[in-house]
Formats: structure tokens, C-alpha cells, sequence
């Protein structure tokens, strides 16, 4: 038997699949933690008791990874993304006006189409509708605080919404977040799945925030801050930000590399 | 010097916080804004395959349940197939089954439910089989970057000792971690489970 005729019968050598573009097979850029807070942070008193003390285990990703639950335009109501209308009973809620827009990109720098972005916030007052705050600062009868948008084709969302006020919480005595809206963004799959905060250039309560100041890189913690956006606002109406916000890198997937497509 | 990569960097996670019921199961909080919104029943009427009850708790390192917590699961349905364009497996979509839900732990007990189906055994990309799992994404006030599980099924012991993710925990004790304890209650099936987040018997999870 010669050389050629052996290699045929290594069955590495006789994959169903083809070889595939290096960036071609559907899965994430590995996580780099050292940009994220740790699970421990004791200057979050919360983190103490709630922090996993053993190693995550790595995982290769599998389907079980790449896939993640697919949203659209039948999923959400007309109303969704205008927090100032869409639970007003008898006018406007209290507040600055401002609008909030951006793009949800992956770490190649690509739009994220079509991807449910869910946000959530205190009124102007610094207080939530949730039936477990209790902070002295009123409800707002016409504020309900939460929206949520799809993002188009490019990656692109925009809501509008007043803007939210800082307000006190039990950590050290005198602990107060900074102004902030909450973010939940799914990304195509669910190993993109990620929940943030999105704050606002210039809050003297940033570089004081329990929370904040449990990112371990500045840089990190730097984009978590939302720039005035003038050129985006809406003149004698409202203030606008923008706010980027960056999931995980993805190697295309299968179905974008194989001419049958869906 | 080398020419740049210009990779963008992820954003980086803040905790959900103890108010994420507003944004994501505003019904929790007390109010009621949309007028679709998502929940704990992944199934329809329609839905195939068997229904089941997922029950369970996350337990802090004092061993006292979260009463804040969400928790969300990502499955494939009774075929094994995911409902998402990168599967390319062939078992058959379910169109009745989107394989996606949401539930905020009770505010006293801290139970969280799921009514959902067993999901069918996945072939991974290798072409081996993988053991029939649900995926748990889970979100809390002191919790800085959701923590990935999975859930694997009790009578499902074969394919659990076959199955590549769980071998490749080292210590077969910390396996069980994983595994949700199948019963019956008033005809339903339900699966128990706790997922600790810390202590001997922490859960194991997962770097995805």
C-alpha cells in the first residue's frame, strides 16, 4: 500500500465538512473578563454572598451557545420605545425630555440586526415603580419606566424618555447611584446575552458608585458613559445621548457561509 | 510595529439590580405597560412534545433562597432542534415553540417555576450525542455578570454518563449539581432543582 493510499483511509482526512473560513464557524470571541466586574467585589456588599467561588468552567461554544431566542416587530407594541407616552394617564411625565439612540455591534465592528434591546429606569425623582422601593422621592403617575426596541438592519435603536434622577440605596450609609438606565440586550445568540447600565457624561456621582467602581478597567467603565449627543437632538423638545453598546464578537455563522441559506 | 486589529471591546456588564422586574416582567413590579409581554410558559396548546414544570431556587452563600432573582432558559424543542437559523441539526422546527423564557423568583419563597416541554437530545458539532439540557441564564442584584448553567434531567442517566459537557466537569460529585430531580404532582411532571451559588455544593457554571 503506498503513502497516498493510507492517508485516504485516516478517517481525519475524510470529514463530511469542508474547511471553513477562520472566522467562519458560528461561535463567540472568548470573553475577556478582565473588562468586566468580578463576581466578587466586596466594595458591593451584595456581591459577597451572591459571587460563585469555584472557576467557571470553559466551555467550547456548541448550538446550545450560538443559538439564542429570535424576537421581532409581533413580539412589541407601538408604544414600546416612547417611555413619555407609553404609560401617560393625564399628561407628560416629569422630567428632562431626552432621547437615547445608538448602535449594538459585536467586537468586529458589525451592526447587530434585529436584536431585542430592553432598558428600564427611575423617574426623574431618582424613584422605580416596583413595589419593593421605598425610597421618600414620588411615583410619577405618568412615568412607568421601562420600553423596549428592536434594532434594524445596521444595529440601530432609539428611544425617547426623560431623564432618570440619582437617588440613595443601602450599601454604605450614604451610598447614591449616579443617574442611569438599566440595559438588556440578547445579541443573535445566547452566549452574547448581556445586562448593563448606561450613565451620563459629566454625573459627579460616577467616580463615587459602589457599582460602578467594581469595573476594574477604566476604559471599560468609560463606555458606559453616554456622551450629549447635540447634533441628535431635537430642538425646543429634547436633549439627545448616544450610547453604543458592544456584545461579543461572532464568527459568522453557518448559514451565512452555505449558499442555501435558511 | 504591527498593523492594528481593530476589534471593538465588549461592553462590559453591570448587575441587573433589584428592580430588573420593571424592565423585563413589569407585572412583578406592580404595573402593567405592554401589551405582549413575555413569561415563565414557554408552551402552547400546540406545543409539541412532553409538558413538564421546572421548580426550583437559587441559594446565596448563607444557603437563603434569592427573592430577587431572574432567571432565563434557552432549550431546544422535542426534536432536538433549536428554533434559530444556526441550527442546522435536522430534526423539525416547532413553530409552536419559540425555546425561550423569562420568570422573576416568587418575592417570599423565592421559587421560580417554568411550564415548558422536555427538550430532545442534541447532536453537537463533533456529531456526538448530547444529552437532553435546558440553558440557564441568571441576573440578580449583587450578581455583576449573568452566570451560565445548564439543567440536565434525572432519568436521563445514560445519556448524562455520555454526555461530553458533563464529562468534562472533573469531579463526577459536582456533576449532580447540574442534574434536576424528576417527580410527579397532581398528574404534572415537575423537575426540582437548586442552583447554589455558593458553598460544597456550589453549582457548576459555566465560561460560554
Amino acid at each position: 500500500m503506498n503513502a497516498q493510499a493510507t492517508a485516504l483511509q485516516d478517517p481525519r482526512l475524510n470529514r463530511p465538512e469542508p474547511f471553513t473560513p477562520p472566522l467562519g464557524d458560528g461561535g463567540f470571541f472568548q470573553r475577556d473578563r478582565s473588562i468586566h466586574p468580578p463576581a466578587y467585589a466586596p466594595g458591593y456588599k451584595s456581591s459577597v454572598l451572591r459571587s460563585p467561588r469555584q472557576s467557571l468552567l470553559s466551555l467550547e461554544n456548541s448550538v446550545s451557545e450560538i443559538t439564542g431566542p429570535v424576537f421581532g416587530h409581533n413580539d412589541l407594541g407601538p408604544l414600546d420605545n416612547d417611555l413619555i407616552r407609553n404609560y401617560a394617564k393625564d399628561g407628560d411625565p416629569v422630567g428632562e425630555r431626552i432621547i437615547v439612540h445608538g448602535r449594538v455591534l459585536d467586537e468586529t465592528g458589525r451592526g447587530v440586526p434585529n436584536t431585542l434591546v430592553e432598558f428600564w429606569q427611575a423617574n426623574a425623582g431618582g424613584r422605580y415603580r416596583h413595589k419593593k422601593d421605598t425610597y421618600l422621592a414620588p411615583i410619577d403617575p405618568n412615568f412607568g419606566g421601562c420600553g423596549r426596541a428592536l434594532t434594524d438592519d445596521t444595529g440601530y435603536y432609539y428611544f425617547r424618555t426623560v431623564k432618570p434622577g440619582p437617588y440613595p440605596w443601602r450599601n454604605f450609609v450614604n451610598s447614591w447611584r449616579p443617574a442611569h438606565i438599566h440595559f438588556s440586550v440578547f445579541g443573535s445568540g445566547f452566549a452574547q446575552r448581556l445586562i448593563t447600565q448606561m450613565y451620563f457624561e459629566g454625573d459627579p456621582l460616577i467616580p463615587v458608585c459602589p457599582i460602578l467602581t467594581t469595573i476594574p478597567d477604566k476604559d471599560a467603565l468609560d463606555r458606559l458613559v453616554a456622551p450629549l449627543d447635540l447634533n441628535a437632538s431635537t430642538p425646543f423638545d429634547s436633549l439627545a445621548y448616544r450610547f453604543d453598546i458592544v456584545l461579543r464578537g461572532q464568527r459568522s455563522t453557518y448559514f451565512e457561509n452555505r449558499p442555501e441559506g435558511n | 510595529m504591527p498593523q492594528p486589529l481593530n476589534y471593538l471591546k465588549e461592553t462590559a456588564s453591570q448587575t441587573a439590580g433589584p428592580y430588573v422586574h420593571i424592565g423585563l416582567i413589569p407585572a412583578m413590579a406592580g404595573f402593567d405597560i405592554f401589551e405582549k409581554n413575555f413569561s415563565n410558559v414557554l408552551v402552547t396548546p400546540n406545543t409539541k412534545g412532553e409538558r413538564i414544570t421546572l421548580e426550583g431556587k437559587v441559594l446565596d452563600g448563607s444557603g437563603t433562597p434569592l427573592r430577587d432573582v431572574l432567571l432565563e432558559i434557552w432549550q431546544a424543542n422535542a426534536a432536538g432542534r433549536y428554533n434559530h437559523p444556526a441550527d442546522r441539526s435536522a430534526g423539525a422546527l416547532d413553530q409552536d415553540f419559540r425555546g425561550w423564557g423569562r420568570a422573576g423568583s416568587d418575592f417570599e419563597s423565592g421559587l421560580v417555576t417554568f411550564e415548558t416541554i422536555k427538550p430532545g437530545a442534541i447532536t453537537d458539532k463533533a456529531g456526538r450525542k448530547c444529552a437532553p439540557h435546558i440553558n440557564v441564564w441568571i441576573v440578580a442584584r449583587g450578581i455583576n455578570i449573568g452566570l451560565n448553567t445548564r439543567l440536565y434531567f434525572s432519568d436521563e442517566e445514560a445519556a448524562n454518563a455520555a454526555d461530553p459537557v458533563l464529562n468534562l466537569i472533573e469531579q463526577p460529585v459536582r456533576r449532580a449539581t447540574l442534574i434536576a430531580k424528576r417527580g410527579e404532582r397532581a398528574g404534572k411532571v415537575v423537575y426540582s432543582f437548586t442552583i447554589n451559588l455558593q458553598g460544597p455544593d456550589e453549582t457548576v457554571f459555566f465560561d460560554v
